[in-house]
Protein backbone atom coordinates (compact mmCIF):
# COMPACT_ATOMS: atom_id res chain seq x y z
CA UNK A 1 0.00 0.00 0.00
CA UNK A 2 2.84 2.20 -0.77
CA UNK A 3 0.41 4.36 -2.87
CA UNK A 4 -1.48 5.19 -0.03
CA UNK A 5 0.68 6.06 1.98
CA UNK A 6 1.69 9.21 -0.03
CA UNK A 7 -1.58 10.51 0.18
CA UNK A 8 -2.67 13.25 3.01
CA UNK A 9 -5.81 11.62 4.46
CA UNK A 10 -7.96 14.37 6.86
CA UNK A 11 -9.59 12.98 9.74
CA UNK A 12 -12.81 14.32 7.97
CA UNK A 13 -12.17 13.22 5.18
CA UNK A 14 -10.35 15.14 2.51
CA UNK A 15 -7.84 13.64 0.31
CA UNK A 16 -4.69 15.37 -1.32
CA UNK A 17 -2.60 13.63 -3.39
CA UNK A 18 0.51 15.97 -3.72
CA UNK A 19 1.95 14.26 -7.05
CA UNK A 20 -0.83 15.31 -9.31
CA UNK A 21 -2.59 17.83 -6.79
CA UNK A 22 -5.74 16.28 -7.36
CA UNK A 23 -8.11 16.11 -4.02
CA UNK A 24 -11.17 13.90 -2.83
CA UNK A 25 -14.27 13.84 -0.55
CA UNK A 26 -15.08 10.79 1.24
CA UNK A 27 -17.79 9.62 4.39
CA UNK A 28 -17.09 7.82 7.39
CA UNK A 29 -16.89 4.63 6.44
CA UNK A 30 -14.61 5.39 3.40
CA UNK A 31 -12.21 7.30 6.05
CA UNK A 32 -12.61 4.11 7.66
CA UNK A 33 -11.62 1.92 4.85
CA UNK A 34 -8.66 4.00 3.78
CA UNK A 35 -7.14 3.95 7.50
CA UNK A 36 -7.73 -0.06 7.67
CA UNK A 37 -6.02 -0.22 4.57
CA UNK A 38 -3.05 1.90 5.13
CA UNK A 39 -2.54 -0.70 8.22
CA UNK A 40 -2.04 -3.21 5.80
CA UNK A 41 -5.53 -4.61 6.57
CA UNK A 42 -6.76 -7.35 4.22
CA UNK A 43 -10.12 -7.35 2.80
CA UNK A 44 -11.79 -10.00 5.01
CA UNK A 45 -11.02 -8.00 8.46
CA UNK A 46 -11.58 -4.39 6.77
CA UNK A 47 -15.18 -5.89 6.33
CA UNK A 48 -15.21 -7.63 9.42
CA UNK A 49 -14.24 -4.68 11.44
CA UNK A 50 -17.11 -2.11 9.47
CA UNK A 51 -19.30 -5.23 10.55
CA UNK A 52 -19.02 -4.68 14.27
CA UNK A 53 -19.38 -1.28 14.38
CA UNK A 54 -21.96 -0.70 11.86
CA UNK A 55 -24.99 -2.33 11.31
CA UNK A 56 -24.46 -4.16 8.05
CA UNK A 57 -24.48 -7.78 6.81
CA UNK A 58 -21.15 -9.80 5.36
CA UNK A 59 -22.69 -9.07 1.74
CA UNK A 60 -23.99 -5.54 1.59
CA UNK A 61 -20.35 -4.71 3.19
CA UNK A 62 -18.18 -6.91 1.04
CA UNK A 63 -20.09 -5.34 -2.12
CA UNK A 64 -19.80 -1.66 -1.13
CA UNK A 65 -16.26 -2.52 -0.18
CA UNK A 66 -15.27 -3.91 -3.32
CA UNK A 67 -16.97 -0.96 -5.19
CA UNK A 68 -14.81 1.36 -3.08
CA UNK A 69 -11.73 -0.18 -3.77
CA UNK A 70 -12.47 -0.30 -7.81
CA UNK A 71 -12.69 3.68 -6.93
CA UNK A 72 -9.62 4.10 -5.49
CA UNK A 73 -8.11 2.15 -8.35
CA UNK A 74 -9.75 4.30 -11.09
CA UNK A 75 -8.35 7.13 -9.45
CA UNK A 76 -4.91 5.78 -8.95
CA UNK A 77 -4.78 6.13 -5.26
CA UNK A 78 -4.14 2.22 -4.69
CA UNK A 79 -2.38 -0.33 -7.31
CA UNK B 1 -25.64 -5.65 22.81
CA UNK B 2 -24.87 -1.99 21.81
CA UNK B 3 -26.45 -0.06 18.95
CA UNK B 4 -24.47 -0.17 15.96
CA UNK B 5 -24.45 2.95 14.01
CA UNK B 6 -26.56 3.22 10.99
CA UNK B 7 -24.39 2.39 7.94
CA UNK B 8 -23.90 3.90 4.66
CA UNK B 9 -21.97 3.02 1.66
CA UNK B 10 -18.70 4.32 1.43
CA UNK B 11 -18.15 7.05 -1.26
CA UNK B 12 -14.85 8.53 -3.01
CA UNK B 13 -15.46 11.93 -4.98
CA UNK B 14 -13.47 13.94 -6.65
CA UNK B 15 -13.24 17.58 -5.90
CA UNK B 16 -13.39 19.24 -9.37
CA UNK B 17 -12.17 22.84 -9.12
CA UNK B 18 -13.64 26.09 -11.57
CA UNK B 19 -16.96 23.55 -12.32
CA UNK B 20 -19.09 25.69 -9.66
CA UNK B 21 -22.36 24.23 -9.61
CA UNK B 22 -24.91 27.40 -10.69
CA UNK B 23 -27.09 26.36 -8.00
CA UNK B 24 -25.18 26.47 -5.68
CA UNK B 25 -24.28 23.74 -2.99
CA UNK B 26 -27.66 21.44 -2.25
CA UNK B 27 -29.46 21.55 1.07
CA UNK B 28 -29.97 18.27 2.61
CA UNK B 29 -32.76 16.62 1.53
CA UNK B 30 -34.94 15.99 4.34
CA UNK B 31 -36.83 12.66 4.73
CA UNK B 32 -40.65 12.67 4.44
CA UNK B 33 -41.99 10.24 6.82
CA UNK B 34 -45.91 11.11 7.23
CA UNK B 35 -48.47 12.22 5.31
CA UNK B 36 -51.13 13.68 7.33
CA UNK B 37 -49.42 12.04 10.20
CA UNK B 38 -49.85 8.35 8.50
CA UNK B 39 -46.49 6.85 8.82
CA UNK B 40 -45.39 6.10 4.80
CA UNK B 41 -43.64 2.90 6.15
CA UNK B 42 -46.91 1.64 7.94
CA UNK B 43 -48.69 2.24 4.48
CA UNK B 44 -46.41 -0.08 2.87
CA UNK B 45 -45.99 -2.39 5.41
CA UNK B 46 -49.93 -2.78 5.21
CA UNK B 47 -51.11 -2.17 1.54
CA UNK B 48 -47.36 -2.87 -0.01
CA UNK B 49 -45.03 -1.08 -2.39
CA UNK B 50 -45.06 0.50 -4.23
CA UNK B 51 -48.80 2.26 -3.26
CA UNK B 52 -50.59 5.66 -4.13
CA UNK B 53 -52.02 7.63 -1.44
CA UNK B 54 -54.38 10.61 -1.24
CA UNK B 55 -54.81 13.52 1.04
CA UNK B 56 -58.60 14.21 1.38
CA UNK B 57 -57.73 16.71 3.74
CA UNK B 58 -55.40 18.12 0.70
CA UNK B 59 -57.59 17.60 -1.85
CA UNK B 60 -60.54 19.79 0.34
CA UNK B 61 -57.91 22.51 1.31
CA UNK B 62 -57.04 23.15 -2.34
CA UNK B 63 -60.47 23.02 -3.79
CA UNK B 64 -61.65 25.46 -1.03
CA UNK B 65 -58.66 27.93 -1.48
CA UNK B 66 -59.02 27.80 -5.53
CA UNK B 67 -63.07 28.60 -4.68
CA UNK B 68 -62.35 30.88 -2.74
CA UNK B 69 -59.92 32.96 -4.66
CA UNK B 70 -63.38 33.08 -7.49
CA UNK B 71 -66.14 33.64 -5.39
CA UNK B 72 -64.58 36.39 -3.67
CA UNK B 73 -64.29 38.70 -6.82
CA UNK B 74 -66.78 37.49 -9.12
CA UNK B 75 -70.75 36.89 -7.98
CA UNK B 76 -71.57 33.11 -10.21
CA UNK B 77 -68.76 30.60 -9.86
CA UNK B 78 -69.04 27.42 -10.56
CA UNK B 79 -66.37 24.65 -10.73
CA UNK B 80 -66.75 21.03 -12.58
CA UNK B 81 -64.24 18.62 -11.79
CA UNK B 82 -61.95 17.67 -14.79
CA UNK B 83 -63.01 13.48 -14.64
CA UNK B 84 -59.54 12.87 -16.91
CA UNK B 85 -57.83 14.43 -14.17
CA UNK B 86 -58.24 11.94 -11.59
CA UNK B 87 -61.71 9.85 -11.97
CA UNK B 88 -60.82 7.54 -9.08
CA UNK B 89 -65.00 7.45 -7.41
CA UNK B 90 -63.50 8.66 -4.09
CA UNK B 91 -61.64 11.36 -5.56
CA UNK B 92 -64.78 12.71 -7.32
CA UNK B 93 -67.20 12.60 -4.66
CA UNK B 94 -65.36 14.62 -2.59
CA UNK B 95 -64.98 17.43 -5.10
CA UNK B 96 -69.05 16.72 -5.85
CA UNK B 97 -69.60 17.35 -1.95
CA UNK B 98 -67.72 20.40 -2.51
CA UNK B 99 -70.05 21.60 -4.93
CA UNK B 100 -68.23 20.57 -7.83
CA UNK B 101 -70.22 19.58 -11.18
CA UNK B 102 -68.92 16.81 -13.65
CA UNK B 103 -66.76 17.88 -16.35
CA UNK B 104 -66.43 14.37 -18.69
CA UNK B 105 -64.94 13.80 -22.10
CA UNK B 106 -65.91 10.72 -22.54
CA UNK B 107 -69.07 7.86 -22.63
CA UNK B 108 -66.82 5.95 -19.83
CA UNK B 109 -66.70 9.44 -18.08
CA UNK B 110 -69.94 10.35 -18.25
CA UNK B 111 -70.87 6.76 -17.01
CA UNK B 112 -68.91 7.83 -13.41
CA UNK B 113 -70.27 10.87 -13.07
CA UNK B 114 -73.69 9.58 -13.34
CA UNK B 115 -72.54 6.92 -11.02
CA UNK B 116 -71.01 9.14 -8.45
CA UNK B 117 -74.49 10.91 -7.95
CA UNK B 118 -74.12 13.91 -10.46
CA UNK B 119 -77.34 14.87 -11.67
CA UNK B 120 -76.81 15.11 -15.59
CA UNK B 121 -77.89 18.56 -15.64
CA UNK B 122 -74.72 19.37 -13.62
CA UNK B 123 -72.16 17.47 -16.44
CA UNK B 124 -70.67 18.90 -19.05
CA UNK B 125 -69.82 16.62 -21.79
CA UNK B 126 -66.63 17.76 -23.81
CA UNK B 127 -63.93 16.46 -25.63
CA UNK B 128 -64.12 15.58 -29.73
CA UNK B 129 -65.31 11.97 -29.07
CA UNK B 130 -68.87 11.44 -28.23
CA UNK B 131 -70.75 8.49 -29.78
CA UNK B 132 -74.36 9.02 -31.11
CA UNK B 133 -75.71 6.94 -28.11
CA UNK B 134 -73.77 9.13 -25.80
CA UNK B 135 -75.11 12.16 -26.96
CA UNK B 136 -78.81 10.74 -27.15
CA UNK B 137 -78.08 9.70 -23.25
CA UNK B 138 -76.58 13.29 -22.48
CA UNK B 139 -79.64 15.32 -24.14
CA UNK B 140 -82.40 13.24 -22.42
CA UNK B 141 -80.63 14.36 -19.18
CA UNK B 142 -79.95 17.72 -20.36
CA UNK B 143 -76.93 17.77 -19.96
CA UNK B 144 -74.70 20.30 -21.08
CA UNK B 145 -73.36 19.53 -24.29
CA UNK B 146 -70.00 21.47 -25.28
CA UNK B 147 -69.99 20.69 -28.92
CA UNK B 148 -66.17 20.18 -30.64
CA UNK B 149 -66.53 20.20 -34.49
CA UNK B 150 -69.39 20.51 -37.12
CA UNK B 151 -69.91 16.73 -37.79
CA UNK B 152 -71.30 16.60 -33.91
CA UNK B 153 -73.08 19.74 -34.30
CA UNK B 154 -74.99 18.26 -36.93
CA UNK B 155 -75.71 15.07 -35.72
CA UNK B 156 -77.11 17.01 -32.47
CA UNK B 157 -79.52 18.62 -35.37
CA UNK B 158 -80.75 15.59 -36.14
CA UNK B 159 -81.53 14.16 -32.56
CA UNK B 160 -83.37 16.86 -31.52
CA UNK B 161 -85.58 16.23 -34.94
CA UNK B 162 -85.67 12.47 -34.27
CA UNK B 163 -85.83 12.34 -29.99
CA UNK B 164 -88.44 16.15 -30.01
CA UNK B 165 -85.87 17.27 -26.97
CA UNK B 166 -84.16 20.31 -26.72
CA UNK B 167 -80.42 20.37 -26.58
CA UNK B 168 -78.95 22.11 -24.04
CA UNK B 169 -75.28 23.03 -26.05
CA UNK B 170 -72.37 25.18 -25.77
CA UNK B 171 -70.02 25.15 -28.31
CA UNK B 172 -65.89 25.08 -27.70
CA UNK B 173 -63.94 28.66 -29.18
CA UNK B 174 -60.30 28.68 -30.05
CA UNK B 175 -59.03 31.93 -30.64
CA UNK B 176 -55.88 34.08 -30.90
CA UNK B 177 -54.74 35.19 -27.69
CA UNK B 178 -51.57 36.12 -28.60
CA UNK B 179 -50.44 32.67 -26.07
CA UNK B 180 -48.10 30.29 -28.49
CA UNK B 181 -49.33 27.79 -29.55
CA UNK B 182 -52.10 28.84 -30.47
CA UNK B 183 -54.50 25.90 -29.18
CA UNK B 184 -56.54 25.35 -32.69
CA UNK B 185 -57.36 21.85 -32.71
CA UNK B 186 -60.53 22.11 -30.30
CA UNK B 187 -63.79 23.78 -31.06
CA UNK B 188 -64.64 26.19 -33.69
CA UNK B 189 -62.18 29.40 -34.68
CA UNK B 190 -63.34 32.36 -33.80
CA UNK B 191 -61.17 34.82 -36.38
CA UNK B 192 -62.33 32.90 -39.35
CA UNK B 193 -65.66 33.37 -38.52
CA UNK B 194 -66.07 29.43 -37.65
CA UNK B 195 -67.70 30.18 -34.32
CA UNK B 196 -70.41 32.86 -35.57
CA UNK B 197 -71.29 30.23 -38.41
CA UNK B 198 -71.70 27.76 -35.74
CA UNK B 199 -74.11 29.90 -33.26
CA UNK B 200 -75.92 30.88 -36.60
CA UNK B 201 -76.44 27.18 -37.25
CA UNK B 202 -77.48 26.14 -33.67
CA UNK B 203 -79.95 28.59 -33.32
CA UNK B 204 -81.93 28.89 -37.00
CA UNK B 205 -82.80 25.59 -36.00
CA UNK B 206 -85.06 27.12 -33.33
CA UNK B 207 -84.95 23.48 -31.37
CA UNK B 208 -81.44 23.91 -29.78
CA UNK B 209 -80.54 25.86 -26.80
CA UNK B 210 -77.46 27.58 -26.99
CA UNK B 211 -76.72 28.30 -23.32
CA UNK B 212 -72.76 28.94 -22.86
CA UNK B 213 -69.19 29.87 -25.18
CA UNK B 214 -66.31 27.47 -23.80
CA UNK B 215 -62.47 28.52 -24.36
CA UNK B 216 -59.48 27.33 -23.29
CA UNK B 217 -56.64 29.02 -24.53
CA UNK B 218 -53.91 26.63 -22.47
CA UNK B 219 -52.25 25.94 -19.94
CA UNK B 220 -49.23 27.61 -17.89
CA UNK B 221 -51.03 31.14 -18.69
CA UNK B 222 -49.52 33.46 -16.38
CA UNK B 223 -50.34 37.02 -18.30
CA UNK B 224 -53.63 38.33 -17.46
CA UNK B 225 -53.42 39.82 -20.78
CA UNK B 226 -54.61 36.40 -23.12
CA UNK B 227 -57.72 36.39 -20.56
CA UNK B 228 -58.35 39.84 -20.99
CA UNK B 229 -58.77 38.97 -24.91
CA UNK B 230 -60.28 35.80 -24.73
CA UNK B 231 -63.25 37.09 -22.39
CA UNK B 232 -63.28 40.31 -25.02
CA UNK B 233 -63.65 37.90 -27.59
CA UNK B 234 -66.13 35.62 -25.98
CA UNK B 235 -68.49 38.85 -25.03
CA UNK B 236 -68.54 40.16 -28.37
CA UNK B 237 -70.01 36.82 -29.45
CA UNK B 238 -72.18 37.22 -26.35
CA UNK B 239 -73.40 40.49 -27.66
CA UNK B 240 -73.82 39.24 -31.44
CA UNK B 241 -75.92 36.24 -30.07
CA UNK B 242 -78.48 38.82 -28.32
CA UNK B 243 -78.62 41.01 -30.99
CA UNK B 244 -79.73 38.72 -33.84
CA UNK B 245 -81.38 35.84 -31.93
CA UNK B 246 -82.46 37.52 -28.03
CA UNK B 247 -80.38 34.17 -26.80
CA UNK B 248 -78.62 35.28 -24.03
CA UNK B 249 -75.26 33.15 -22.90
CA UNK B 250 -75.90 31.68 -19.29
CA UNK B 251 -72.25 30.99 -18.44
CA UNK B 252 -68.56 31.32 -19.25
CA UNK B 253 -66.66 28.70 -19.17
CA UNK B 254 -63.04 29.55 -19.27
CA UNK B 255 -61.44 26.05 -19.15
CA UNK B 256 -58.92 24.68 -16.84
CA UNK B 257 -55.09 24.21 -17.53
CA UNK B 258 -54.06 25.98 -14.13
CA UNK B 259 -50.48 24.74 -13.78
CA UNK B 260 -49.47 22.66 -10.61
CA UNK B 261 -46.06 23.34 -8.73
CA UNK B 262 -44.25 20.31 -10.35
CA UNK B 263 -41.37 21.71 -12.26
CA UNK B 264 -41.31 20.72 -16.09
CA UNK B 265 -38.47 19.51 -17.97
CA UNK B 266 -35.61 21.98 -18.85
CA UNK B 267 -37.26 25.04 -16.35
CA UNK B 268 -34.88 27.16 -14.96
CA UNK B 269 -36.57 28.11 -11.85
CA UNK B 270 -38.25 25.33 -9.72
CA UNK B 271 -42.15 26.40 -10.42
CA UNK B 272 -42.93 26.20 -6.36
CA UNK B 273 -41.31 29.73 -7.22
CA UNK B 274 -42.99 30.34 -11.00
CA UNK B 275 -46.77 29.13 -10.69
CA UNK B 276 -49.55 31.49 -10.41
CA UNK B 277 -51.60 30.98 -7.32
CA UNK B 278 -55.53 31.16 -7.80
CA UNK B 279 -55.75 34.52 -6.81
CA UNK B 280 -53.40 35.32 -9.64
CA UNK B 281 -55.53 33.62 -11.45
CA UNK B 282 -58.73 34.28 -10.49
CA UNK B 283 -57.66 37.92 -10.50
CA UNK B 284 -56.60 38.20 -14.72
CA UNK B 285 -60.22 35.98 -15.50
CA UNK B 286 -62.52 38.21 -13.35
CA UNK B 287 -60.88 41.18 -13.58
CA UNK B 288 -61.74 40.86 -17.51
CA UNK B 289 -64.98 39.12 -16.90
CA UNK B 290 -66.49 42.57 -14.96
CA UNK B 291 -64.90 44.85 -17.58
CA UNK B 292 -67.15 43.06 -20.43
CA UNK B 293 -70.49 44.10 -21.04
CA UNK B 294 -72.45 40.73 -21.51
CA UNK B 295 -76.39 41.26 -22.69
CA UNK B 296 -78.69 42.95 -20.74
CA UNK B 297 -75.60 43.73 -18.28
CA UNK B 298 -76.78 40.35 -16.85
CA UNK B 299 -72.70 38.42 -15.42
CA UNK B 300 -72.98 34.79 -16.98
CA UNK B 301 -71.74 32.32 -14.73
CA UNK B 302 -68.11 31.95 -14.76
CA UNK B 303 -67.56 27.88 -15.34
CA UNK B 304 -63.87 26.67 -14.36
CA UNK B 305 -62.82 23.07 -15.32
CA UNK B 306 -59.36 23.21 -13.44
CA UNK B 307 -58.00 19.76 -12.69
CA UNK B 308 -54.10 19.07 -12.22
CA UNK B 309 -53.94 22.49 -9.92
CA UNK B 310 -56.92 20.57 -7.47
CA UNK B 311 -55.27 17.39 -7.38
CA UNK B 312 -51.13 17.32 -7.93
CA UNK B 313 -50.64 17.99 -4.33
CA UNK B 314 -52.75 15.79 -2.85
CA UNK B 315 -50.92 12.36 -4.52
CA UNK B 316 -48.23 10.70 -3.54
CA UNK B 317 -46.49 7.52 -4.68
CA UNK B 318 -44.55 5.45 -1.90
CA UNK B 319 -42.02 2.54 -3.02
CA UNK B 320 -38.93 0.68 -2.67
CA UNK B 321 -35.06 0.65 -3.77
CA UNK B 322 -34.74 -2.21 -5.70
CA UNK B 323 -30.71 -2.00 -6.56
CA UNK B 324 -28.18 0.52 -7.25
CA UNK B 325 -25.40 0.27 -9.41
CA UNK B 326 -23.17 1.77 -11.47
CA UNK B 327 -23.20 2.92 -15.15
CA UNK B 328 -20.61 2.87 -17.44
CA UNK B 329 -19.50 5.94 -16.99
CA UNK B 330 -19.22 5.68 -13.19
CA UNK B 331 -22.31 7.43 -12.53
CA UNK B 332 -24.71 5.93 -9.75
CA UNK B 333 -27.69 4.74 -10.81
CA UNK B 334 -30.91 3.84 -8.58
CA UNK B 335 -33.48 1.25 -9.85
CA UNK B 336 -37.04 1.65 -8.00
CA UNK B 337 -40.16 -0.49 -8.32
CA UNK B 338 -42.19 2.60 -9.48
CA UNK B 339 -41.83 3.43 -13.06
CA UNK B 340 -43.25 5.37 -16.30
CA UNK B 341 -45.84 2.51 -16.23
CA UNK B 342 -47.50 4.47 -12.93
CA UNK B 343 -45.85 7.60 -13.39
CA UNK B 344 -46.29 9.06 -17.14
CA UNK B 345 -45.62 12.37 -16.03
CA UNK B 346 -42.43 11.88 -15.72
CA UNK B 347 -41.72 12.34 -19.27
CA UNK B 348 -41.82 16.06 -19.08
CA UNK B 349 -41.54 17.06 -15.35
CA UNK B 350 -39.09 16.58 -12.61
CA UNK B 351 -40.88 14.58 -9.73
CA UNK B 352 -39.58 15.79 -6.35
CA UNK B 353 -38.56 12.13 -4.95
CA UNK B 354 -37.68 12.13 -1.13
CA UNK B 355 -36.27 9.03 1.34
CA UNK B 356 -38.65 8.12 3.47
CA UNK B 357 -35.77 7.67 6.40
CA UNK B 358 -32.54 9.52 7.13
CA UNK B 359 -30.10 6.98 5.84
CA UNK B 360 -27.32 8.92 4.61
CA UNK B 361 -25.83 12.24 5.03
CA UNK B 362 -23.88 11.63 1.88
CA UNK B 363 -25.85 12.50 -1.85
CA UNK B 364 -24.27 11.85 -4.94
CA UNK B 365 -25.65 12.26 -8.53
CA UNK B 366 -27.57 9.95 -9.59
CA UNK B 367 -30.53 8.59 -11.83
CA UNK B 368 -33.07 6.97 -11.15
CA UNK B 369 -34.62 4.42 -13.38
CA UNK B 370 -37.87 2.18 -13.08
CA UNK B 371 -38.16 -1.04 -13.18
CA UNK B 372 -39.40 -1.77 -16.92
CA UNK B 373 -37.13 -3.50 -19.15
CA UNK B 374 -37.71 -0.11 -21.16
CA UNK B 375 -35.04 2.22 -21.72
CA UNK B 376 -37.39 4.81 -21.34
CA UNK B 377 -37.96 4.41 -17.91
CA UNK B 378 -36.30 6.99 -16.21
CA UNK B 379 -37.71 8.81 -13.65
CA UNK B 380 -35.31 11.01 -12.79
CA UNK B 381 -32.21 12.21 -14.44
CA UNK B 382 -29.05 13.07 -12.86
CA UNK B 383 -30.40 14.13 -9.00
CA UNK B 384 -28.55 14.92 -6.35
CA UNK B 385 -29.69 12.42 -4.00
CA UNK B 386 -28.70 10.32 -0.96
CA UNK B 387 -27.20 6.60 -1.33
CA UNK B 388 -30.43 4.65 -0.70
CA UNK B 389 -29.95 0.54 -0.58
CA UNK B 390 -31.72 -2.17 -1.57
CA UNK B 391 -35.04 -2.26 0.59
CA UNK B 392 -35.15 1.40 1.63
CA UNK B 393 -38.54 3.48 0.63
CA UNK B 394 -39.11 6.64 -0.62
CA UNK B 395 -41.75 8.74 -1.63
CA UNK B 396 -42.55 10.80 -4.58
CA UNK B 397 -44.39 14.25 -4.21
CA UNK B 398 -47.59 15.52 -5.86
CA UNK B 399 -48.60 13.08 -8.51
CA UNK B 400 -52.33 12.97 -7.58
CA UNK B 401 -53.00 14.07 -11.63
CA UNK B 402 -53.24 11.93 -14.32
CA UNK B 403 -51.27 9.20 -13.15
CA UNK B 404 -54.22 7.34 -12.39
CA UNK B 405 -55.67 7.80 -14.77
CA UNK B 406 -52.95 7.94 -17.72
CA UNK B 407 -50.55 4.44 -15.73
CA UNK B 408 -50.37 1.75 -18.31
CA UNK B 409 -50.88 -2.39 -17.28
CA UNK B 410 -46.94 -2.85 -18.44
CA UNK B 411 -45.70 -6.27 -17.23
CA UNK B 412 -46.53 -6.12 -13.83
CA UNK B 413 -50.25 -5.32 -11.70
CA UNK B 414 -51.33 -1.73 -10.94
CA UNK B 415 -50.87 -1.49 -7.10
CA UNK B 416 -53.42 -0.34 -4.78
CA UNK B 417 -54.57 3.35 -4.18
CA UNK B 418 -55.29 4.69 -0.76
CA UNK B 419 -56.94 7.90 0.55
CA UNK B 420 -56.53 9.21 4.30
CA UNK B 421 -59.53 10.97 4.81
CA UNK B 422 -59.55 14.05 7.29
CA UNK B 423 -59.78 12.34 10.65
CA UNK B 424 -55.96 10.74 9.43
CA UNK B 425 -57.90 7.28 8.87
CA UNK B 426 -56.83 5.52 5.86
CA UNK B 427 -59.01 3.70 3.22
CA UNK B 428 -58.27 1.54 0.89
CA UNK B 429 -59.86 3.05 -2.60
CA UNK B 430 -58.73 0.99 -5.63
CA UNK B 431 -57.70 -2.63 -4.97
CA UNK B 432 -54.34 -3.83 -6.85
CA UNK B 433 -54.75 -5.86 -9.61
CA UNK B 434 -54.25 -9.32 -9.67
CA UNK B 435 -54.04 -12.22 -12.21
CA UNK B 436 -57.43 -12.86 -12.43
CA UNK B 437 -58.53 -9.17 -12.96
CA UNK B 438 -56.62 -9.93 -16.37
CA UNK B 439 -58.13 -13.57 -16.88
CA UNK B 440 -61.64 -12.15 -16.75
CA UNK B 441 -60.76 -10.22 -19.98
CA UNK B 442 -59.37 -12.74 -21.70
CA UNK B 443 -60.95 -15.34 -23.70
CA UNK B 444 -58.73 -18.95 -24.72
CA UNK B 445 -60.32 -20.25 -28.32
CA UNK B 446 -60.93 -24.15 -27.50
CA UNK B 447 -57.98 -25.48 -29.89
CA UNK B 448 -55.84 -23.93 -27.36
CA UNK B 449 -57.18 -25.04 -24.57
CA UNK B 450 -55.16 -27.56 -21.96
CA UNK B 451 -57.55 -30.83 -21.14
Amino acid sequence: MSKLNSIAISDNGFLFKPSTGESFTTNEIGLIILNLLKEGKTHEEIINSIMEEFDVDEINAGRDLYEFLDFLKKENLID
Amino acid sequence: MMNKKIYERPVLRKVVEGIPNKFGSLKRLRPIEFIDNVSINSLIDKYGSPVFVLSEKTIRETYRSAYRAFSTRYPKVQFAWSYKTNYLDAVCRIFHQEGSWAEVVSGFEYEKALDNGISGNKIIFNGPDKSKKDLIRAIKNNSLIHIDHFDELYTIIELSKELEETPQVAIRINMDTGIIPQWDRFGFNYENGEAWNAVNRILSTGKIELIGLHTHIGTYISTSKAYEIAIRKLAELANKTYERFQTSIEYIDIGGGFASQNTLQGAYLPATDTTPSFDDYAHAITTAMIAEKFPNNIAPTLILETGRALIDDAGWLAGTVLANKRLADGNRAMVIDTGVNLMFTAFWYDHEIYPVKETSFQSEPTTIYGPLCMNIDVIRKKIDFPLLNKGDRFVIKRVGAYTMTQWMQFITYRPNIVLIDENEEVHLIRKEEDKEVFRRQELIPDHLKND
